[in-house]
């Protein structure tokens, strides 16, 4: 059905009308000017040498080549694949061990525990990575455990060390994300209908059949938002690693973002910075396609 | 039987989940209720409590003059693009024009473009303005992004509201604007005040746009004004950088204390309708 296009002043919302235009315009221009436009020099800076004032010297794809080649600019992409691990993958299994767990009863007073689990999310990074530096520091909880069972061998500054710095800021974003994936995960479970697990269990399926049969399919919906949420996150992560270690040591903890902040506003190597940005969007654009059509070939649904 | 140990078990493992989720705050805000004197270690409480700290960062740490900047930016942010929202949310959800489906999608592209690859362009962008170090600078581009997740939020409960609430309003003689805002926001309230909430706790908690856009620092934020208090006193007073990340965090804790509901659903609901 085309709908017909004719300028009418009343009318039910419903009818074509190009009043809709004035309504829609507001946003429409705020995003094109803030969003798109600076998107769009980016891009353009991309394939450029600047250094922020003066002419920019076009160089096509050298910035591109950079980044693909030199070695401190494509580990720092490496780096954000292994935050993933941490910052995705780990929490979205706590969630779903802990999703499995409760389809099997029904638990009171699940709203109480979403009110702590889900208020990481809530707080400002840079409170967060004040508060892990310190569970992280010579005197803080973690070394203060390790000395209490004996393993004083073990403690050091965390944060400082170059082999432990990642997966320590990687275990913050465990910590961060888990949160979410529970309070998503349990209240998707809870809408799992029970003769759903009864003819499960008359089909004589025990508590990992059920799991991959009946629980992880009806997650579909979820698990896209988890992992849509998570791996952007992963992928992006600044405020965190910049109050907490500020990609150190040496660069041991520098994501793609820590360094286009740094070329960009600190190197003024504009150009190599919007390369990131812009490989960082692509990025970020793939995979979120990626995560919807796995969704979809998961389980197809019909009509909506 | 066995039912009830799964369930305290389930208790159990939900309660130590809930401890770790709430412990780093818990130990924040302990350290800064401890004496800036004591020597503390990460399992040791403080022997007396003290409110020192916070007045020391208040003084020391321009808290003050950053927690009313945070609060004008995301109050502005959040009534602008909420206004813009609904107003776009409405047309795209009810009406029919041409070009309307390509504006959608041009919009929703604006929740996968990342903060990051505005950045460089944004800042020239104001600098040519000379509008560096200013409010402005830290207001426009934040409702140039929420407006994106605000279109989608609104455009979605307005299509799903039942067309005979409008055909009822038409039937009494209703235009569109006087339907939208005697009849459809009404009803649309809930959804408004998740989409409000969201949008002042991406907005209070910003770092990136702010630290930015700041470069002389004139115009601190909350979270930028804790950001340069901890670089500046990490090795001296951690007691007093714990009481400013108080400082900082409160009011969206106080926030999420009263509309807890609202916040959890923000994300909930982007996973039923997907």
């Amino acid at each position: 059905m085309r709908p017909r296009f004719a300028a009418r002043s009343g009318g039910p919302p419903g009818e074509p009308r190009l009043v809709g235009y004035l309504y829609v315009a507001p946003a429409f221009i705020a995003f094109l000017i803030f969003g798109i436009w600076p998107f769009i020099q980016n891009v353009q800076i991309s394939f450029t040498q600047w250094k922020g004032i003066g002419e920019p010297k076009p160089v096509g794809f050298d910035n591109y080549v950079e980044v693909l080649t030199d070695p401190d600019i494509y580990s720092a992409f490496l780096r954000s694949f292994i935050l993933i691990f941490f910052y995705s993958l780990l929490p979205i299994t706590i969630g779903l061990l802990l999703a499995a767990l409760l389809s099997r009863i029904r638990i009171r007073g699940i709203a109480g525990y979403r009110v702590a689990l889900f208020l990481p999310q809530t707080i400002a990074m840079v409170v967060i990575a004040i508060a892990w530096v310190w569970i992280y520091s010579q005197n803080g909880i973690v070394n203060e455990f390790l000395r209490l069972i004996g393993l004083d061998g073990v403690t050091r500054a965390w944060l400082g060390d170059f082999d432990w710095a990642l997966p320590a800021i990687g275990l913050v974003g465990t910590w961060f994300n888990a949160g979410l994936c529970m309070v998503l995960f349990v209240a998707g479970v809870q809408k799992i209908p029970a003769d759903l697990y009864d003819a499960a269990r008359v089909d004589g399926a025990g508590p990992v059949q059920e799991f991959f049969a009946v629980t992880l399919p009806s997650l579909r919906n979820e698990l896209v938002v988890a992992l849509t949420l998570t791996v952007i996150f992963a992928l992006r992560n600044f405020d965190l690693i910049w109050v907490s270690t500020g990609g150190g040591p040496g660069d041991a903890t520098t994501t793609p973002s820590v360094l286009l902040y740094e070329l960009g506003f600190e190197a003024r190597r504009l150009g190599t910075g919007s390369a990131i940005g812009v490989i960082l969007t692509g990025l970020i654009l793939v995979v979120a396609i990626l995560i919807v059509r796995i969704g979809e070939r998961g389980e197809p649904e019909p009509g909506r | 039987m066995s039912t009830t140990t799964e369930r305290v078990a389930t208790h159990f493992l939900l309660i130590i989940f809930a401890v770790i989720a709430i412990y780093p705050l818990v130990s924040v805000l302990t350290l800064a209720l401890t004496p800036s004197n004591e020597i503390i270690t990460g399992f040791s409480l403080p022997s007396q409590i003290t409110f020192d700290n916070f007045a020391t960062a208040w003084n020391e740490g321009r808290f003050d003059e950053a927690l009313v900047n945070s609060a004008i930016v995301a109050f502005t942010v959040v009534v602008v693009s909420v206004i813009f929202s609904v107003l776009a949310g409405y047309a795209l959800g009810t009406m029919r024009f041409p070009g309307s489906s390509l504006i959608f999608f041009i919009l929703i592209t604006g929740l996968i473009i990342p903060y990051e690859s505005l950045i460089i362009p944004l800042y020239q962008m104001f600098k040519e303005w000379r509008l560096l170090d200013s409010l402005p600078a830290l207001i426009l581009p934040q409702i140039g992004v929420s407006v994106t997740l605000g279109t989608f939020w609104m455009r979605g409960f307005f299509r799903s509201a039942p067309r005979s609430i409008t055909e009822a309003a038409r039937v009494d003689g209703a235009g569109h604007f006087r339907t939208l805002v005697g009849v459809l926001v009404p009803s649309a309230w809930p959804a408004i005040l998740t989409l409000s909430v969201l949008i002042f706790m991406y907005t209070w908690n910003d770092f990136l746009l702010a630290l930015v856009m700041n470069p002389s620092g004139r115009v601190f934020t909350a979270p930028l004004a804790l950001s340069f208090f901890a670089g500046a006193q990490r090795v001296t007073d951690q007691t007093v950088v714990a009481a400013a990340a108080v400082l900082v965090a409160l009011p969206v804790i106080i926030f999420y204390a009263f509309l807890q509901r609202h916040f959890v659903r923000g994300f909930l609901t982007g996973a039923v309708k997907e």
